[in-house]
């Protein structure tokens, strides 16, 4: 009876452990695993710079603030300088100008506030760090489209591809191939029509820093919080010792 | 100082009420690991009460606000991040202290004679956690809280006649809004704490006028030192199991802090993804699934698709759901085996109590995933099951082939 109960609490953890391994996004397409860039600071200066210039136009970061990103190695007046386009204050947060009314006309959705969206995207097809590097960089030209863009992984998007310029631009082609269980399977595939201005890895080396950044704005404290909770584990082993061993001194009479 | 305690004791119970509940209770000496989460159960409430005070300083129950404030807590409040995983790492930790606390009355008979009472005072605390962790879970204010919250007070509308206007009275508008965001904040942070509080009072007193069940689950009162009058098995609670619960709690600690520093989240199943996003009212979300100590039971609820006596499925899976939390009140009565512990009980209850235990993970394995055809008869399956073991219970542990029980408690 103890043994079957272990065997089912087994089974239980293995299942809830492989539970997020096994899903897909709804359009079915595998992500693409996003570099970590938690502790490479010039790599989130990037993502920051390419966030501030590409993103935060439309997209607001209402719970962020400018004077946060001291985190990143950055002085008030680096960011007053460098960053603060939307404001006035280095104290205030990533606000925009776009009334959500407006925008909805505009794209027929308001786009969304991006402060915690690399946590929002998680799934059990992977992290919202892979949705973001994967959505970034599969932008595709479809006609249908009032915007003319589509994207593998967020399908009928409402978003142009912003960074056209820098990816270039890329058709969908669809490819027939035999998968392991001997049935056909249609595989999407871009195929580049326009180089841009920076060549693939280099863009995929922008995204994975703009991701980056995204990652570290939806939970500014997560590296801190680690080292902490080190901490934490330590002091906590030491009073385990401790109170075990006061434990087994007062249990010492007790037969 | 001495003095001062005579002068307290002349006026208030103080020593005798310490004596009673702590240095002259005595607990039975066999105590073992399962017999950690009583009192694990009681600190993890404590973190609750006073992480959730720090909350609601910074917190606003406001359909407009609330979303921000959180963010606000977890950026700009100082050690706010801490003290809000503290208290959503603390609902997850609550259900799976009380689930195994729940599950040790199951194992040793701590539910029988004469100690009936306190199973019923712990299953309404049970009752009262489950919708202190609903109220609560509204108030983040994200999609999951949202749509959560609707798919819950929707079940009300199936029952027959009055089930409309109950859930439109439950809600105080036709759609979840901030009047129903209001009024849960009230639930959960006043209404059901207080009843909450009085219920775990009950419970310890109701278990210190008995005393404690054990392992082997015979009554240590029954041999007693013709002196003292002390039970013969028996310790004080202090500073015996005091001293042994503190190790438990640092235990616990270990683990409960490594999800707090390391994965809040926690895959997703403590702090759900979607509740990142804002409620939005106009946008469904693909898939609405419940915190995962809700799912065995949400699981049942889905599990029953037949109409009954011309009445919805959905509303016979709202009462198989509610009976399915009920059911757990009886089990001092249902159970007529001539032992307590699963020790000395035959090979019956020890098959039905695994196939229960597998059914019980499968409901709530189901529960967290979205239904198909064949999930929704394994988890009619698993219903029946969980069904069986309350139902026949009165039949298989009355013809269960038990050994004796010990006069003395074992090692």
């Amino acid at each position: 009876m103890m043994h079957m109960r272990r065997i089912s609490l087994v089974s239980w953890l293995l299942a809830l452990l492989c539970l997020p391994m096994t899903g897909m996004t709804s359009t079915g397409m595998k992500l693409d695993r996003a570099p970590d860039k938690a502790r490479d600071v010039a790599a989130l200066q990037r993502g920051a710079k390419i966030f501030v210039n590409y993103c935060l136009n439309c997209h607001s970061a209402n719970y962020m603030r400018y004077n946060r990103l001291r985190d990143l190695g950055l002085t008030e007046q680096q960011i007053k300088d460098n960053l603060l386009f939307t404001a006035d204050k280095v104290g205030e947060p990533m606000t925009i100008a776009m009334r959500s009314q407006e925008a909805k006309e505009w794209f027929g959705a308001p786009p969304p506030d991006l402060t915690v969206i690399a946590r929002a995207k998680a799934s059990a097809a992977g992290s919202g760090a892979d949705w973001l590097y994967t959505y970034l960089r599969t932008f595709y030209r479809d006609d249908s489209r009032p915007t003319g863009w589509n994207n593998l992984v967020f399908d009928r998007v409402s978003m142009p591809h912003v960074m056209w310029e820098l990816q270039g631009e890329y058709g969908l082609r669809l490819v027939e191939k035999i998968d392991v269980h001997g049935e056909k399977v249609q595989l999407k595939k871009l195929e580049m029509l326009k180089p841009g201005k920076l060549p693939p890895d280099e863009y995929d080396a922008l995204m994975a820093d703009l991701v980056g950044y995204l990652v570290y704005m939806s939970e500014p404290i997560a590296e801190t919080r680690k080292q902490i909770g080190m901490g934490v584990l330590a002091a906590l082993a030491l009073l385990f010792a401790l109170t075990y061993l006061l434990k087994r001194e007062y249990w010492k009479d007790v037969h | 100082m001495s003095s001062l305690i005579a002068w307290i004791d002349e006026r208030f119970p103080l020593t005798s009420t310490l004596k009673q509940h702590l240095s002259e209770y005595y607990a039975p000496k066999n105590f073992n690991f399962w017999y950690f989460f009583g009192s694990l159960a009681l600190f993890v409430l404590v973190i609750q009460i006073i992480t959730g005070i720090f909350l609601v300083m910074h917190y606003k129950p406001d359909a407009a606000l609330a979303f921000a404030s959180v963010e606000y807590i977890m950026r700009d409040v100082p050690w706010g991040w801490l003290i809000r995983y503290l208290h959503s790492t603390g609902a997850s930790a609550f259900f799976i202290v009380v689930y195994l606390h729940m599950f040790r009355g199951l194992l040793y008979g701590s539910y029988r004679k004469p100690r009936e009472l306190i199973w019923i005072f712990g299953s309404l605390i049970f009752l009262c956690l489950m919708a202190e962790a609903f109220f609560g879970y509204l108030l983040p204010w994200g999609q999951m809280s949202y749509w959560g919250a609707q798919v819950i007070v929707n079940l009300f509308s199936a029952i027959p006649v009055i089930g409309p206007d109950l859930s439109l009275w439950i809600r105080g508008d036709y759609v979840i809004s901030d009047t129903t965001l209001n009024r849960f904040f009230a639930f959960h942070v006043i209404a059901i704490p207080l009843v909450l509080l009085g219920l775990v009072v009950a419970h310890l007193v109701a278990l210190h006028e008995v005393g404690s069940n054990n392992p082997d689950g015979v009554e240590i009162k029954k041999h007693k030192d013709a002196q003292t009058g002390i039970p013969l098995d028996g310790i004080p609670f202090h500073p015996y199991y005091t001293v042994k619960d503190i190790v438990g709690i640092v235990v616990f600690l270990a683990v409960f802090t490594t999800i707090v520093f390391f994965a809040p989240e926690f895959g997703g199943y403590f702090i759900e993804y979607n509740n990142f996003l804002p409620a939005d009212p106009l946008r469904t979300p693909e898939h609405i699934a419940p915190l995962w100590y809700f799912t065995p039971f949400y699981s049942i609820l889905r599990a029953v698709t037949y109409p009954l006596f011309g009445l919805d499925a959905k509303f016979w899976g709202v009462m198989a759901m509610g009976a399915a939390v009920v059911i757990i009140t009886f089990l001092p009565w249902l159970d007529r085996s001539p032992v307590k512990s699963i020790r000395y009980r035959g090979l019956i209850y020890k098959i039905f109590l695994a196939v229960f235990v597998i059914a019980f993970f499968v409901l709530g394995y189901l529960g967290v995933l979205p239904p198909t055809p064949g999930r929704t008869l394994v988890a009619q399956i698993c219903s029946v099951i969980y069904f069986a073991f309350f139902l026949l219970m009165p039949f298989y542990s009355k013809i269960d082939r038990c050994q004796p029980e010990p006069e003395r408690v074992t090692g």
